[in-house]
């Protein structure tokens, strides 16, 4: 018996029991459609974690204080006293034991409340230096970024993210306009282009300021001095490094520590944040991936009930054909080609429905699912040889049922 | 003309090689600690072209003797030789590759696949036997229209009388040209108009040289075969041509 007649034989008796062949080709479908999913959104999670990270800038190092080595917690009294100042951004940015560091833009940042005549809008208001734009990639849409003279002068001027400036003012044409931050009252100088290759809106979303202007009017305190992150950018990939080395050893000798161990600050590269965050995310598609794996065994096992049911059932149809000279092996391969449809039918439209989901839910939920061929691929693959792992052993009990046994049941 | 023909073809192949040859065959079954003997001490041999009724009431060993001789069952003792072919000690692979060349079954029960449409059913045996597709239409088609169905090719069995259902059986067992036409009690489902139907296709077959050994109880059936085996008890009680035929009516 040729394989085309095996597989027509398959597909006959497939159809002949049409609801039970569908209600099983079901389960497969449903697991298959899970992994594909699961796969997908976790790929997805990773692609906008690290497009979310790369839009930071390129090249950069981040620098934030406290240390996270430490197992106690932060180390440093970070919030009792500054333990990254403006001194720190300004000795990296001019010192010679720094050759690979490009840019240092100071961050000091705090959500606060953006006031016009008609509404108010609360975002994240950044203080920084007239270098953030080059660090940070970023360019403006209209007007100019503050100068190093208007933060000498602690002047009240402001750049707008264009999402806050189509929150404030309905529209991104706001050169000139005021707005007040903390009852200071600051002049629009530019607006920010979108940030674009994200589909966060955070970075479109923000007030830009003088340092100066944020520590002394805006963002006071105690903790006027310190800042929340310092944007180190390396002149190149290849020095990246080498201006970690650097910016780690200033700091060092900057802040009177001996060891990096007890560094009150930490490093952290632009690499370093992709593959944490991704590590977290792999790990959990891993888990989610192993959930819906296991749908796909309870489908396996539907495979191998209803095979089962479809050799007790039709033991009179296996007897006759024995009878007629069919050897073990040619209703062996009957049933496992049976069962191999059945995987190949739920593969296929498992596939079909996962890459449809995966069309119809980002709209949905807002996250992306990046649909790889592969995961559909051996999605299929697997499918099949679900369907054949649990057919051997229907299969193989049909094979061995004895001709006359199977001739007399009833 | 041509029942002295097939006469002729029939007297000159008995006494040659034999088709069927059993020796000091036995059977017994094991349930467990309990052994039953089916059969036993069974010698018997039937000739190319004979028609051979095997009868005995239920229970005598007349069906564990048809399983024998169609190969789906082995003896516990003895020889059994087909066509030439000492079977006893064949796997079950080759005893499929026996049944498929050598035997044309037709059973009580017709066993048609009922979602194949009669072609298809007649098709099967072909099948397993490594016959090309086109001609295995063809030699299916032509069954089916020696045994007088060639206008009901399409039809399903469920669309088909009980007599159509067993012509289309008979079709099937044909249709490999096998050594040997086994029926177990083919007329038992049918009424009297399709019983005569069936047996005179049996008669015809045989009168053109084909071997068919018959097993029935019925009297009235065995009278068509030439010779008459009686099965009692798990032994071949007598062994002698049929009233029918030393009667001359037929």
């Amino acid at each position: 018996m040729s394989w085309a007649e095996t597989l027509r034989t398959g597909l006959a008796a497939i159809r002949t029991h049409g609801l039970r062949s569908t209600l099983t080709v079901l389960g497969i479908l449903i697991g298959i459609a899970a992994v594909i999913l699961t796969v997908g959104l976790g790929l997805g999670t990773q692609k906008d974690v690290s497009e979310q990270i790369s839009s930071l800038g390129s090249n950069l190092l981040i620098v934030t204080p406290g240390s996270s080595l430490s197992l106690e917690g932060l180390r440093g009294g970070f919030g009792t006293r500054p333990t990254l100042t403006r001194d720190d951004a300004e000795a990296l940015a001019s010192s010679v034991n720094t050759p690979d560091v490009a840019g240092v833009a100071p961050e000091k940042s705090t959500s606060l409340s953006l006031e016009t005549s008609q509404t108010n809008w609360t975002t994240t208001v950044v203080g920084t230096t007239e270098d953030w734009p080059s660090v940070r990639g970023r360019t403006l849409s209209s007007g100019s970024f503050f100068t190093a003279a208007d933060d000498a002068a602690a002047a009240a001027v402001v750049v707008l993210g264009s999402s806050t400036a189509t929150e404030l003012f309905g529209t991104t044409d706001v050169v000139g306009q005021s707005v007040t931050i903390s009852d200071v009252t600051f002049t629009v100088v530019g607006v920010l282009a979108d940030a674009g290759a994200s589909d966060s809106t955070d970075l479109d979303d923000m007030a830009v300021i003088p340092l100066t202007t944020a520590s002394q009017q805006v963002i006071g305190g105690r903790d006027r001095n310190s800042l929340t992150t310092v944007y180190v950018q390396a002149a190149s990939t290849e020095q990246l490094s080498a201006a970690y080395q650097e910016t780690e050893t200033l700091l060092l000798n900057l802040h009177g520590i001996s060891s990096a161990d007890s560094a009150d600050f930490t490093i952290n590269s632009q690499d370093a944040l992709v593959s944490t965050a991704t590590a977290v995310y792999r790990t959990l598609t891993v888990l989610l991936t192993g959930i819906a794996a296991l749908s796909l065994l309870v489908g396996g096992i539907g495979v191998m009930n209803i095979m089962l049911v479809s050799v007790t059932e039709r033991t009179r149809e296996i007897g006759l054909r024995k009878a007629l000279g069919a050897p073990p092996w040619a209703i062996r391969r009957q049933f496992l080609a049976e069962a191999a449809v059945l995987g190949l039918a739920g593969g296929v439209l498992g596939a079909v429905l996962g890459i449809l989901a995966a069309r119809v839910l980002p709209d949905l939920l807002d996250t992306s699912i990046v649909v790889s061929g592969l995961a559909v691929g051996g999605s299929v693959v697997v499918a099949i040889g679900i369907g054949l792992t649990f057919g051997v052993y229907p299969a193989t009990r049909a094979a061995r049922l004895a001709p006359i046994d199977a001739l007399r049941s009833e | 003309m041509a029942e002295a023909l097939a006469a002729q073809v029939r007297s000159a192949s008995v006494g040659t090689e034999p088709v069927i040859e059993l020796v000091g065959a036995g059977k017994t079954y094991r349930t467990g600690a309990i052994e039953f003997e089916a059969l036993r001490e069974v010698d018997l041999r039937i000739g190319a072209g004979e028609y051979v009724a095997v009868v005995g009431p239920s229970g005598s060993g007349k069906s564990t003797l048809m399983h024998l001789i169609g190969c789906l069952d082995t003896l516990t003792v003895g020889s059994y030789r087909l066509a030439g072919e000492d079977i006893s000690e064949l796997t079950e692979v080759e005893l499929a590759r026996i049944r498929n060349h050598r035997i044309g079954f037709v059973f009580q029960q017709f066993h048609l696949l009922p979602s194949l449409s009669a072609w298809r059913n007649v098709e099967l045996p072909m099948l397993y036997g490594r016959v090309p597709p086109g001609e295995r239409r063809e030699r299916a088609v032509d069954a089916l229209e020696r045994v007088g169905l060639g206008d009901k090719l399409h039809n399903r069995p469920g669309e088909l009388s009980g007599g159509q259902q067993q012509r289309v059986a008979v079709a099937r067992a044909l249709v490999g040209e096998p050594d040997l036409l086994l029926a177990d009690e083919p007329t038992g489902n049918l009424d009297s108009a399709s019983t005569a139907d069936v047996l005179a296709l049996l008669d015809e077959l045989n009168g053109q040289g084909r071997t068919i050994v018959l097993i029935t109880h019925e009297p009235d059936v065995a009278a068509h075969a030439d010779r008459v085996v009686r099965v009692l008890d798990g032994q071949v009680r007598s062994d002698e041509p049929s009233a029918g035929r030393r009667a001359g009516a037929r």
